[in-house]
């Protein structure tokens, strides 16, 4: 347990570079087309670019909801949809994802957590849409199929 | 009542201090709990007294306790469950005698409000205290293994994982003799377990304690799932992986989607009973049927969660022990996805008597009984692999073949469950215990059990005694039919779980034979503890020098038994997914290289243990509304984890020399055996 008196290899800062660096082969072979470690981390500009688009995204639905100018059936969707777009402005600005051939495990993964969050959403509003119909006061009798 | 709900302390000093703890939180004056408390109490002391006494503090706290090396947390993990299984099978044994007593008109010898507590501790420790460190525990020691690798992707974060665990364990516990557990039933279904219904702390007892270790077990992972995308050796495609780690990841996909759920759903019922929300409560807008639904929504994928390793573990068994090629590799790696996604697809059949109605009933009837194909196509795999093998009936594969039979008759019963029709005479009845019993034991257990018996001497360097571990299996094979079977018949005739006052006498014969059967599988316990003290008493006869005692064809066996704390000297070539049996074959194996590159390791460090340790007072003053000591526990741990990040001297290399002295002994000691 001895620490080199020359460090022949870089030594590792952050738990990413220690994370690759038990097989130096495989390391050298992902730098030559540098995705190892997710990309670029991103600039102070798209950084701020990122925030004000968050900003102004949250700024319209309490804004709608205040000044009461929507019908309350418009309000609920045109908020959920500005909700999802700031989803995807959080996901492009703050995570760095794109759509290069670099991130695609970062972009299988995303289309792994839509696919589950899709089963789960829409089979929870199915199921409990369902249940709410057939639990109402006068279906009772015949509700339970 | 045993613990009745504390009065609030008048003096608001006092408020202040101990919030809803007092004095009477303790129930001084019933003997069972005091009994096991004492019990606790002194097996913690004996311990520590021990290790005082042999002067083990220094080597357990730097080559255990703060240790980041997977293998020792791995094993850690397996030693929390195997204590943690002890506590859960005295709960079952307590239900079992309680039913057995009380089912002709008797009184037995709980009242009901302790036998609601049993059962919910029995289900809440047996799943989340046992069968997943169990789990885990086994994939930390060897997947890693298995691709060659030298620790997981984050080696202190699982270090963390593992105490945090800990910590949910140890809330647990506590909660038998300070205050209460829950009485609502493992998944503490709202509106029982809010506020109104469950005043008392036991419910804040189960949500603190599966919160903090829920965030354990995500944590890990994410780990586990970097290591395996990150960290494979070079030429292990993913179409390469043994089938153990195919399953890890699975498993480990799933819990990283499924994890979030459980939190969320806690932490919503945590808001109601804490903050007067009505999220599930009966008024104010809320829903209670909304916790079912999303509680089930995280609590199939977690059957699945433990079950997927354990058909793993089956796998690589079955593959060793017929000396042949897994049949269908490729079959089995999809099977395995195939299920890991259906998973999500099919929660609703946990209630379909909720009343959501004969479309969806249909729809999550349907997909629950696609799940039979893909397992249907395992189960054939594994009988195709012995099909003109040459079968050796060593302990491990003994408890594959119990598995197959024992799982194939609870898929069964699962796939008539799955029938919504049915359903509604089974609900809620001990036919569904039986079956998910036969499915978590037959399945998840006896899996476990394999692989401990067959990775053991891998993890420690000599076998487990052969013959008691057949008592073993043979008290658990036997134990588990004579304990359940009794359960679906009990069921088909109208019995409900849960009760803890009968009376009918022709109820109370099959619930005595299933008492009977409990007490066989506490025989199988008693010998597996026996074995493993026995075996650790004659090492030196089992021991294999090795590395390599089943003729395996994974990688795990290529390296000496224990394996050195870098696993590997050199990071191995892969060419398939049996790359160990293959070098046997062409003799490339047990070839010492010329020389020997600096291996980069992490140092230990006792920051995981700390913040795991300090979530103990955080939980447990949320729990007792102890505010002050909330806060300064979390900015302790909130400290710590920033303290560490300034912490450079994380990792080091392993130098040539001290290499080639571990390798020279064991190439040495490889002569001499061969």
């Amino acid at each position: 347990m001895h620490i080199p008196d020359k460090p022949t290899l870089h030594k590792a800062k952050d738990p990413h570079t220690e994370l690759a660096d038990h097989h130096a082969v495989d390391h050298l072979k992902k730098d030559d087309h540098g995705h190892d470690h997710g990309a670029s981390h991103g600039s102070v500009k798209s950084y701020l670019i990122g925030f004000a688009l968050s900003v102004i995204l949250t700024a319209i639905p309490f804004a709608l909801t205040m000044m009461k100018v929507l019908p309350s059936q418009m309000l609920v969707p045109v908020i959920l949809i500005l909700g999802v777009v700031q989803i995807l402005v959080h996901l492009h600005y703050f995570l760095h994802m794109d759509t290069s051939s670099s991130q695609v495990w970062n972009n299988a993964a995303f289309v792994f957590t839509a696919i589950i969050l899709g089963i789960l959403i829409i089979g929870t509003i199915w199921v409990m849409t369902h249940l709410n119909h057939n639990m109402h006061p006068g279906m009772m009798a015949g509700g339970m199929g | 009542m045993s613990s009745p709900v504390a009065e609030l302390h008048e003096d608001p000093l006092l408020r202040f201090i101990f919030g809803k703890l007092d004095i009477n939180s303790v129930p001084w004056h019933d003997p069972i709990i005091m009994g096991a408390g004492f019990g606790m109490v002194s097996a913690a002391v004996l311990v520590i007294g021990l290790t005082t006494y042999f002067k083990k503090w220094g080597y357990v706290w730097s080559e255990w306790l703060t240790s980041v090396d997977h293998k020792k947390i791995g094993v850690m993990y397996v030693i929390l469950a195997l204590i943690m299984l002890l506590r859960g099978f005295a709960d079952a044994l307590m239900m079992r005698a309680q039913q057995a007593l009380a089912s002709a008109g008797g009184a037995g010898y709980l009242p009901p409000d302790h036998f609601d507590q049993i059962f919910t501790a029995h289900g809440v420790i047996m799943i989340f205290f046992v069968a997943m460190p169990l789990v885990i525990g086994l994939m930390n020691i060897i997947m890693p293994l298995q691709i060659g690798a030298r620790d997981v992707a984050f080696p202190y974060l699982n270090s963390l994982s593992f105490w945090f665990t800990v910590a949910g364990a140890i809330l647990v516990n506590v909660s038998l003799v300070v205050g209460e557990f829950a009485h609502t039933g493992w998944l503490a279904y709202a509106p029982l377990s809010g506020i109104e219904f469950s005043p008392g702390v036991g419910v804040d007892y189960y949500l603190w304690a599966l919160q903090i270790s829920g965030l354990g077990t995500t944590l890990s992972g994410v780990n586990l799932i970097a290591t395996i995308f990150k960290m494979r050796a070079p030429g292990m495609t993913l179409m390469r992986m043994p089938i153990f780690t195919w399953t890890s990841l699975a498993a480990n996909i799933l819990i990283v989607a499924a994890f979030p759920i459980l939190t969320v759903t806690l932490a919503l019922l945590t808001l109601d009973r804490y903050l007067g929300m009505h999220f599930f409560t009966n008024d104010g807008g809320g829903n209670a049927m909304l916790y079912v639904n999303l509680i089930w929504a995280w609590g199939h994928p977690e059957v699945y969660i433990l079950v997927l390793p354990a058909f793993g573990i089956f796998s690589e068994i079955v593959a060793t022990f017929s000396r042949k090629r897994l049949f269908g590799y490729d079959g089995m790696v999809y099977a395995t996805m195939c299920i890991a996604l259906l998973s999500f697809l099919v929660w609703l059949h946990h209630f379909f008597t909720m009343g959501a109605g004969a479309d969806v009933n249909a729809f999550f009837g349907i997909t629950t009984m696609i799940i039979s194909i893909p397992t249907g196509v395992k189960v054939f795999n594994w009988l195709f692999t012995m099909y003109r093998g040459r079968v050796r009936l060593e302990l491990p594969m003994l408890w594959t073949l119990g598995f197959i039979i024992t799982f194939v008759i609870g898929g069964a019963t699962g796939v008539m469950l799955a029938i919504p029709g049915a359903d509604f005479v089974l609900h809620n009845s001990v036919f569904l215990i039986a079956h998910f019993h036969n499915v978590i034991i037959g399945g998840v257990l006896f899996g476990c059990i394999a692989g401990l018996n067959y990775w053991f001497p891998k993890a420690f360097g000599f076998k487990l005694h052969t013959g008691l571990g057949k008592v073993s299996f043979w008290c658990w094979l036997i134990g588990f039919y004579v304990a359940f079977m009794p359960l679906y018949v009990l069921g088909l005739m109208g019995m409900t779980r849960r009760l803890s006052h009968m009376d009918n006498p022709i109820w109370q014969q099959y619930l005595i034979v299933a008492a009977i059967g409990a007490l066989i599988i506490a025989v199988g316990i008693a010998a597996q503890i026996a074995q493993i003290v026995w075996s650790v008493i004659k090492r030196d006869e089992l021991r294999d020098e090795t590395g390599d005692p089943w003729d395996g064809r994974t990688l795990e066996w290529a390296t000496s038994s224990p394996p050195p704390f870098y696993n590997f000297a050199v990071t191995p070539a892969i060419g398939n997914h049996d790359s160990f049996w293959d070098a046997k074959q062409t003799g490339q194996a047990y070839v010492q290289p010329e020389s020997y590159a600096p291996i980069h390791m992490p140092r230990n460090t006792a920051t995981g243990l700390l913040i795991g340790l300090i979530s103990v007072p955080l939980g447990f003053a949320l729990i007792w509304h102890i505010w002050w000591l909330a806060i300064a526990s979390f900015v302790a741990m909130v400290g710590i984890a920033i303290a560490h990040t300034f912490n450079e001297d994380r990792d080091y290399y392993v130098q040539p020399d001290e290499i080639k002295a571990i390798e020279d002994a064991r190439f040495a000691k490889l002569k001499t055996e061969a």
